[in-house]
């Protein structure tokens, strides 16, 4: 069983990772422990070093429209604070048990939610991160203000990066003004070619859409374009006249949202999310279909998430190889599974070894004894 | 100094190394490729920033990928630094060549690789110019980072600089749309990072190296999303009588939760001189105009307008004026553009600086700005990208024999942006100029971890040494081993 530390300042994590990295211990770094099965099948690390003293909202600056947030901070409690001025940070993934992911843990993954289509991933709303590194250091890089090209961009390196390089134990990131309304299109349908051709009118029309997402379950599915603003339902009708199809506009349109969300998760089954184009919606959609998984993604980003049965590891194993296959090039990344599909698997699949090489070199510089999160990300690094 | 943190030296070329290379590449390359006479390089000693002047050992004019890659290879072998050069409009000294070193000139990878517009991606060369990639995707749709040099300057040259514009308030910066991004690296080997596609398995080097100022390398293709047109834009510039009326104006805007497309403010200075070149009509004793554009769904903008319009009434707006087609909505761009160019109407001389503030912070600021420009003795001109609190303090002076006292304002200028918790740089990056600033923002640990970045793709120190670090560093060797992993020890996973 790894040792449990819950260092309060970001010294005492830099501390812990340099006499970590001393003793040849290596640490995994926890957030709210939503995620922590993510990656490649690590080994039992020798501490867990969470981020639940880390619990800071250090600067909220209303005029600014940012803020300077600790990685502990759990994202629903820091979105709570922002939007009782009318702001929100434009993240929206599914926040996990008892809605338990940090912020820290949701840029160290790099999840997202509906809100990407227009706001961007973690990466694009991180405006400054610090971050404790294995030499026992303090690294800030970036700043707090909304444009800053000075030195290099450290935040985007750490989003996504699994802890494997270092702790992020402080983040500045952009607000946005919290849309006072909302509306949804809805187009269903049962033929997966037709939902993704108006998934593809709604993403090249000159229309400003805050969220565009697709469904499929059983046979059926929907469309799903989020207006917001005071004119959200006029511009939804408007929308509505450019597609076919059985259309309706839903103002109250909160669930229809959580559903999608909620959609990139399984306590269960294995999610597989798919980094592709556009254009292989149609072809994903109907591969759902012909293997009874569901579906959730952001149409017009060519992001998808693919839900398999995962009763029979084998054969669960065998759909997500038999997937890359079908949609290669994109990238089939396994996220939740039960250990026993996890083993089957390799959860990043084939990586270019360029860019393996490259990934190593990285972590090489930062981590070089390997202290931090080893072998959970892409070639065992 | 932290583990890792590297040794410092000094950057120098080697002239018989650089010989070495142009005979090598004379070899490989057409007569015209490859440029030593001293007249001829002169063309290339600064960038679109002139007070430095470097004559490089020889300047290299590849005019494929893999002509650049056997350059990059040939200055790795010979360990020979070299500096890349888009379109050279830069303004921080990124592009300043290193003496007896190989400047590559990217000016004839000029091809639009692929237009992809079912995938809203578009494939280029480095030397396309900004503008080029909008006009390849209209009238659909446009890649919204835009320069003021967005005609001459180079997609090659806005990945390096992380480039900005007028509309990134609401659209984001060009590291918010590259994609994927083929990378020569400095020892010559080439990587794909990224691609058409989202989210692609490992660390977001595209992220690293957007902004990196050609110290991580080289790209030679650029991958890039492009956005539809929006269906309606709404412009207006409104005159106050002060750049504190204009600013509260700014924040009342921004508090509404409307965020424009664009909203930039001018200084009466700037008015005075853009009115001289750009004939708009604006009047010569405002304080400040504000010039505000939405854009987005029809009802949207309309409803939002209105609410602009009061709010500049609200913060003393003397006078508002909406442009009722494409001409007066050029015309109003005009006079924002010129402000930079006219400057030379006002002064014979000026120095253009790029700081960023907390937007809330103006007030303070302009005010010791205009401190700073008393006991200067010196006028200083102010155009700010309003929204993102970024301000171009533009210095006037007269003789050569005022520079170095206008360098020196510029620079306290700078120093007032980070005290107000800004930046050094918006959109002009580090580059050569601006080094010497950096040691304002970044403390020894932090540097230390760019370094590390540094390190991890240039581990000779080789593309465009001594531009951002303050100090150039030695990178050495990886810092203790890599351990083993036990996936790796018990024979169930291997590196390549």
């Amino acid at each position: 069983v790894p040792r449990r530390e819950t260092p309060g300042s970001a010294e005492a994590v830099a501390a812990l990772l340099a006499a970590s990295a001393a003793e040849g211990l290596t640490v995994r770094v926890t957030g709210g422990g939503t995620k922590l099965a993510w990656g490649g099948v690590g080994h039992e690390p020798d501490v867990e070093l969470s981020t639940s003293a880390l619990t800071a909202v250090v600067e909220h600056n209303e005029g600014d429209l940012t803020a300077v947030v600790q990685a502990g901070v759990p994202l629903a409690l820091a979105q709570q604070r922002f939007a009782s001025v009318g702001q929100m940070l434009a993240l929206d993934p599914p926040l996990g048990d008892g809605d338990g992911a940090t912020l820290g843990g949701v840029v160290a993954t790099g999840d997202s939610g509906p809100r990407r289509h227009r706001h961007g991933a973690p990466r694009d709303l991180v405006l400054g991160v610090t971050v404790a590194l294995a030499d026992g250091t303090v690294a800030r890089a970036g700043g707090k203000v909304i444009k800053n090209v000075a030195g290099y961009d450290l935040g985007k390196l750490f989003a996504g990066s699994l802890g494997t390089l270092g702790v992020i134990v402080e983040l500045a990131v952009r607000l946005h003004p919290l849309p006072r309304t909302a509306a949804t299109l809805v187009v269903s349908g049962g033929d997966a070619e037709e939902l993704a051709r108006t998934a593809s009118t709604l993403a090249h029309a000159p229309l400003e859409l805050e969220c565009l997402d697709v469904r499929w379950t059983d046979g059926e599915g929907a469309v799903l374009a989020r207006f917001t603003g005071d004119s959200a339902e006029a511009q939804a009708h408007g929308a509505a006249a450019l597609v076919g199809g059985a259309t309706q506009i839903v103002g109250d349109d909160a669930g229809i949202w959580d559903a999608q969300r909620a959609g990139q998760r399984s306590a269960t089954g294995a999610v597989v999310r798919v980094s592709g184009v556009q254009t292989q919606l149609g072809q994903l959609l109907r591969w759902a279909d012909r293997e009874g998984a569901s579906a959730v993604g952001r149409a017009g980003l060519g992001l998808s998430w693919l839900m398999l049965d995962a009763a029979d590891p084998d054969r669960a194993a065998a759909r997500v190889a038999a997937l890359r296959r079908e949609l290669a090039p994109a990238a089939c990344v396994l996220l939740d599974a039960p250990a026993a599909v996890r083993d089957r698997v390799d959860a990043w699949g084939p990586v270019d070894p360029g860019l393996l090489a490259m990934t190593r070199r990285v972590k090489e510089r930062f981590d070089p004894a390997a202290t931090c999160n080893p072998g959970v990300f892409v070639g065992g690094v | 100094l932290p583990r890792g943190a590297g040794i410092v030296l000094r950057v120098t070329g080697d002239p018989e190394r650089v010989e070495e290379v142009v005979a090598r590449l004379r070899a490989a390359l057409e007569p015209d490729q490859v440029v030593t006479h001293p007249h001829q390089l002169r063309t290339y000693e600064s960038d679109g920033l002139l007070q430095y002047k470097v004559s490089p050992g020889a300047v290299v004019l590849p005019e494929t990928a893999e002509e650049v890659r056997a350059v990059v290879r040939a200055c790795y072998e010979a360990r020979v630094p070299w500096v890349a050069r888009g379109a050279g409009s830069g303004l921080s000294g990124g592009a300043l060549p290193v003496a007896d070193g190989i400047l590559i000139a990217l000016s004839r990878l000029t091809r639009v690789i692929e237009v992809d517009l079912d995938n809203q991606r578009i494939v280029v060369e480095p030397g396309v110019t900004n503008s080029a990639v909008s006009a390849a995707v209209a009238p659909t749709h446009f890649y919204p980072p835009d320069p003021s040099s967005q005609i001459v300057c180079s997609i090659g040259g806005n990945v390096a600089e992380n480039s900005g514009g007028a509309h990134c308030f609401k659209y984001g910066f060009t590291t918010n749309y590259v994609c994927g991004l083929e990378v020569v690296l400095p020892d010559g080997e080439v990587v794909m990072l990224g691609g058409k596609e989202p989210d692609l398995p490992g660390y977001d080097l595209i992220g690293a190296f957007v902004g990196s100022e050609g110290t991580l390398g080289v790209a030679t293709k650029v991958v890039l999303r492009v956005v539809p047109v929006p269906a309606a834009v709404k412009t207006m510039v409104a005159f106050f009588h002060s750049t504190e009326q204009a600013g509260a104006a700014v924040s009342g805007i921004v508090s509404s939760g409307t965020v424009p497309g664009a909203i930039e403010m001018m200084d009466q200075l700037s008015i005075q001189a853009s009115e001289q070149q750009a004939h708009a009509g604006f009047p010569l004793d405002a304080g400040a105009a504000l010039i505000v554009e939405l854009d987005g769904a029809v009802e949207e903008c309309e409803a939002r307008f209105e609410g602009v319009v009061a709010i500049c009434a609200e913060n003393g707006a003397r006078e508002t004026r909406v442009a009722r087609n494409e001409v007066e909505r050029a015309l109003i761009w005009k006079a924002r553009k010129a402000a930079f160019a006219s400057m030379g109407r006002v002064a014979a001389n000026y120095y253009v600086q790029d700081g960023v503030i907390p937007r809330t912070r103006l007030p303070e600021v302009l005010h010791r700005i205009s401190e700073l420009s008393e006991e200067y003795g010196m006028r200083v001109a102010n155009v700010f990208h309003a929204g993102d609190g970024n301000l171009h303090p533009l210095v006037c002076y007269d003789g050569d024999e005022d520079a170095a006292r206008a360098e020196e304002l510029a620079g306290k200028i700078v120093e007032v942006c980070v005290d107000a918790g800004g930046s050094i740089t918006g959109e002009h990056g580090v580059g050569f100029d601006k080094k010497r600033y950096m040691g304002k923002m970044f403390g020894e640990p932090d540097l230390a971890a760019f370094q590390k970045l540094r390190c991890a793709f240039d581990p000779d120190g080789l593309a465009n040494p001594g531009k951002v670090m303050p100090t150039p560093r030695l990178c050495g060797e990886v810092p203790g081993p890599y351990r083993q992993h036990p996936l790796e020890r018990a024979g169930l996973a291997e590196r390549f």
